[in-house]
């Protein structure tokens, strides 16, 4: 983006984008005037309005669920564009306002139980989530040497790790066919995205380019390079113990972030939207703690839906987001990222997943489960 | 030509308009702020071209073969006076290593002035791209006068159908790749304004992308004329599919023979096509649609991009020049399986697609048979081409058919 903006040629109903068959978040809140207000605007990098938008128009609707439909293109972008974020933040994030503030708590210790999940019922525990890393771009906006330049501090900032965290980083564009293979195996492979929600958005430009996994040598920590964020922090084993699972997450992150804070590019944060990440849904804690769990039972009853509204949580497919659950095994994880710390966050998951293993062993023995519905948390 | 004065002084873009050395439309003497345009607006950056430089190790397109750091280096602080930069140019190329079967251009125009600001760059691909066309010492021929053809009718036991397409760009508006929405939608305005004068068998209709109903949808499918929102990467990385379907729409005449798709990979795709074998008459009616458009749109102030240079001026470096792809759909069953196939159409400058066009695979022996080359031809000499070209490959085919044997073509004479 240069200095001579060509959009300021033609009047803001010219440019206005055609948003009537649209189903999103940005398509419901962008009128024509916050239109006009925002269009000659930029951020101090050049991130411009038709640039946050530019994914909702190109993707009127997601058949499932309702997409964010704008992105930021750096941490100001949520200062610049604040008249459509905000409103958007707050249809998103259950009516959070511009005045609240977020917590943030990384203490592993306040949470309650979770290392004992039947693991006859939960498969595997994982918890994931995102960081930007101050003074860069974000993934729609990067250039290729912002995006190097993000992928060497972080491979210096991980390869440095020691202990339970010694590991190693694995480029995209040069790993062997071999350690491709074993990536896939793992499980740990992130592909080219091909979502157009992605796409639409650029943050596949240049690919293979600066991108990368790290993990460590026991497979337990993983961390993706310049995907759909800088950085994608993922703690996870086999089992039922998100306890050990939450604690690995939350001692790696901390050393991660003092490595990062030592070369003077902290993470990106506010006391407002907490952590600061590309897509708008991932603000606050950009957690998502969840389980792989067998409830062939309880996912065909009627009230299954209602049961995860009350507990605040979501159900995906075992192949993440926009995928079918197999063999009655779902991904269940918090529905919440913003307006509730971490720990808490991940105390739901425990909670509730722990309660719907319960119903569903109520229901292999043919009982009712009513009275163990939950009120709305 | 007081209306195209008219039209540029008080277009909305005022600076940096590319000097006009167009067909007898503005006078050469219009020179407007040419240095500032080859100069080229400055971007912004925060690291140094060498920590910019893609990665083009394992790229195999003309983009790829022709960046180097120092070319890099020189053209990446630049911009077009629309704010279109280099990187923007590239990424098309960057995104897409190689095609399996055909080596792609990898670079874009986002406008008229990309030609120029990054000429040391484009010229080379151009080069490459077009055997040998130099645009810095050569000129390209623009012929629009279908009654040159000779031969222009072929056998109809083989030729199923005939079509010649082209592309033009409205001068003043950014190209695909760049243009903002009411850039497209102006664009949209201006074309379909001047379709509604066309008259006699040139009669017909737009519709609208956005607001056609689903049975003329299906209408629309069955004569094979919708076309689709790009899945291609090689345009989707280049920006082309932003805001789909806004401001896109095909118009058609009533005689379903003169087709028109307005802001796909370029501002406007122009077809002229029929059953069977009467390719003067697809030319024929393919030049006069065109020069009545040409026409149209210049009585309200506006032309197409061309350059005495590079002739007809669109998105894609491939298709400069003429723009011009000519060809039918013909059934060389025994032809298409002597091994001396390739090198017969090499030799005629054609190349052979399937019947569903680019990257399709023949079927049942019938082929798309089109002229090779865009630039540095003209219309009229490339026509040509194509007739003389499938008059030959009939000719073999119907010997194969009688058992006798035949020649490969002395190849045609490239300029150097």
């Amino acid at each position: 983006m240069t200095e001579t903006c060509q959009y300021l040629n033609f009047k803001t109903e010219e440019e206005f984008p055609d948003l009537s068959k649209h189903n999103n978040h940005m398509a419901k809140v962008l009128t024509k005037e916050i239109y006009g207000k925002l269009r000659d605007k930029q951020t101090p990098s050049g991130f411009t309005l038709d640039d946050v938008i530019q994914t909702g128009v190109d993707n009127p609707g997601h058949p499932f669920i309702m997409t964010v439909g704008c992105v930021a293109g750096d941490e100001e972008s949520y200062e610049v564009f604040k008249e459509l974020f905000d409103p958007i933040i707050s249809d998103r994030h259950g009516g959070y306002k511009p005045t609240d503030k977020h917590k943030t708590d990384l203490n592993f210790e306040n949470l309650k139980g979770g290392d004992d999940l039947d693991p006859n019922y939960v498969l595997s525990s994982r918890v994931r989530t995102g960081r930007s890393v101050k003074g860069y771009t974000l993934p729609p906006h990067t250039s290729r040497g912002e995006r190097r330049a993000i992928e060497k501090l972080s491979v210096e900032a991980l390869t440095s790790l020691d202990g339970e965290f010694k590991g190693k980083y694995y480029p995209l564009k040069s790993m062997t066919d071999a350690e491709q293979e074993q990536l896939i195996s793992d499980h740990f492979l992130f592909d080219k995205p091909v979502s157009p929600l992605l796409t639409c958005a650029g943050m596949a430009r240049d690919w293979p380019d600066a991108r990368g996994i790290w993990h460590n040598d026991n497979k337990t920590f993983l961390v993706w390079v310049n995907e759909e964020d800088h950085l994608r922090v993922i703690s996870m084993q086999k089992g039922g113990n998100m306890r050990e699972v939450f604690r690995r997450f939350c001692v790696g992150l901390q050393k991660i972030e003092e490595i990062f804070k030592k070369h003077n590019h902290g993470f990106m944060w506010n006391e407002h939207i907490g952590y600061v990440l590309t897509c708008p849904s991932n603000l606050g804690t950009g957690l998502r703690g969840g389980v792989h769990v067998k409830l062939p039972k309880l996912s065909t009853h009627a009230k299954f839906e209602e049961i995860l509204t009350r507990l605040r949580l979501q159900k995906r497919g075992t192949g993440g987001v926009d995928t079918a659950s197999v063999g009655g095994v779902f991904d269940i994880s918090n529905a919440d990222r913003l307006g509730s710390s971490e720990v808490q966050q991940v105390q739901l998951v425990v909670d509730g997943v722990k309660l719907m293993v319960e119903m569903e062993k109520k229901l292999e023995k043919g009982e009712a489960i009513d009275s163990m519905i939950p009120a709305q948390k | 030509m007081a209306s195209s004065f008219t039209r540029l002084f008080s277009s909305k873009r005022n600076v940096g308009i590319l000097s006009l050395v167009g067909a007898g439309s503005v006078t050469a003497g219009f020179l407007l702020h040419r240095d500032h345009v080859t100069a080229g607006a400055p971007v912004r950056r925060m690291y140094p071209a060498s920590a910019e430089f893609p990665d083009l190790r394992k790229h195999n397109n003309c983009m790829a073969s022709h960046l180097t750091p120092a070319v890099y280096a020189k053209l990446c602080d630049r911009a077009t006076p629309n704010g279109y930069t280099l990187d923007q140019a590239i990424q098309t190329g960057v995104d897409n290593p190689g095609h399996p079967f055909i080596k792609t251009v990898g670079m874009v125009a986002g406008d008229e002035e990309s030609y120029e600001v990054f000429a040391e760059l484009l010229n080379p691909v151009i080069k490459e791209r077009h055997n040998g066309y130099d645009p810095t010492t050569m000129k390209h021929p623009t012929d629009l006068d279908a009654s040159k053809i000779q031969s222009g009718q072929f056998d109809e036991r083989y030729v199923l159908s005939s079509r010649v397409r082209t592309g033009r760009s409205i001068r003043g508006l950014s190209l695909p790749p760049a243009c903002t929405r009411a850039e497209r939608r102006e664009v949209e305005r201006v074309v379909v304004d001047a379709l509604a004068g066309l008259k006699a068998d040139l009669t017909g209709k737009y519709y609208s992308l956005t607001l056609m109903t689903e049975k003329e949808q299906q209408q629309l499918i069955d004569d094979h004329f919708l076309f689709d929102k790009p899945v291609s990467p090689l345009l989707t990385c280049a920006g082309m599919a932003r805001d789909w379907p806004d401001a896109r729409g095909i118009w058609h005449n009533n005689e379903k023979t003169f087709l028109v798709w307005i802001n796909e990979e370029d501002h406007t795709r122009v077809i002229s096509m029929e059953k069977g074998g009467n390719m003067k008459r697809v030319f024929e009616r393919f030049c006069r649609g065109l020069k009545e458009v040409e026409r149209l749109i210049q009585e309200k102030g506006w032309e197409f991009m061309w350059s005495e240079s590079l002739g007809y001026i669109l998105t894609c470096p491939s298709n400069l020049g003429t723009g011009l792809r000519a060809g039918v759909h013909v059934k060389l069953p025994l032809l298409s399986k002597d091994p001396r196939f390739s090198k017969i159409l090499d030799n005629l400058r054609l190349q052979k697609r399937g019947t569903g066009g680019v990257d399709t695979a023949a079927v049942g022996g019938t082929f798309d048979i089109s002229n090779l080359d865009r630039l540095g031809h003209s219309e009229v000499q490339l026509v040509q081409t194509v007739v003389d070209g499938v008059n030959y490959l009939i000719e073999c085919e119907k010997r194969l058919e009688r058992g006798q044997d035949i020649k490969v073509p002395p190849p045609i004479r490239q300029f150097k």
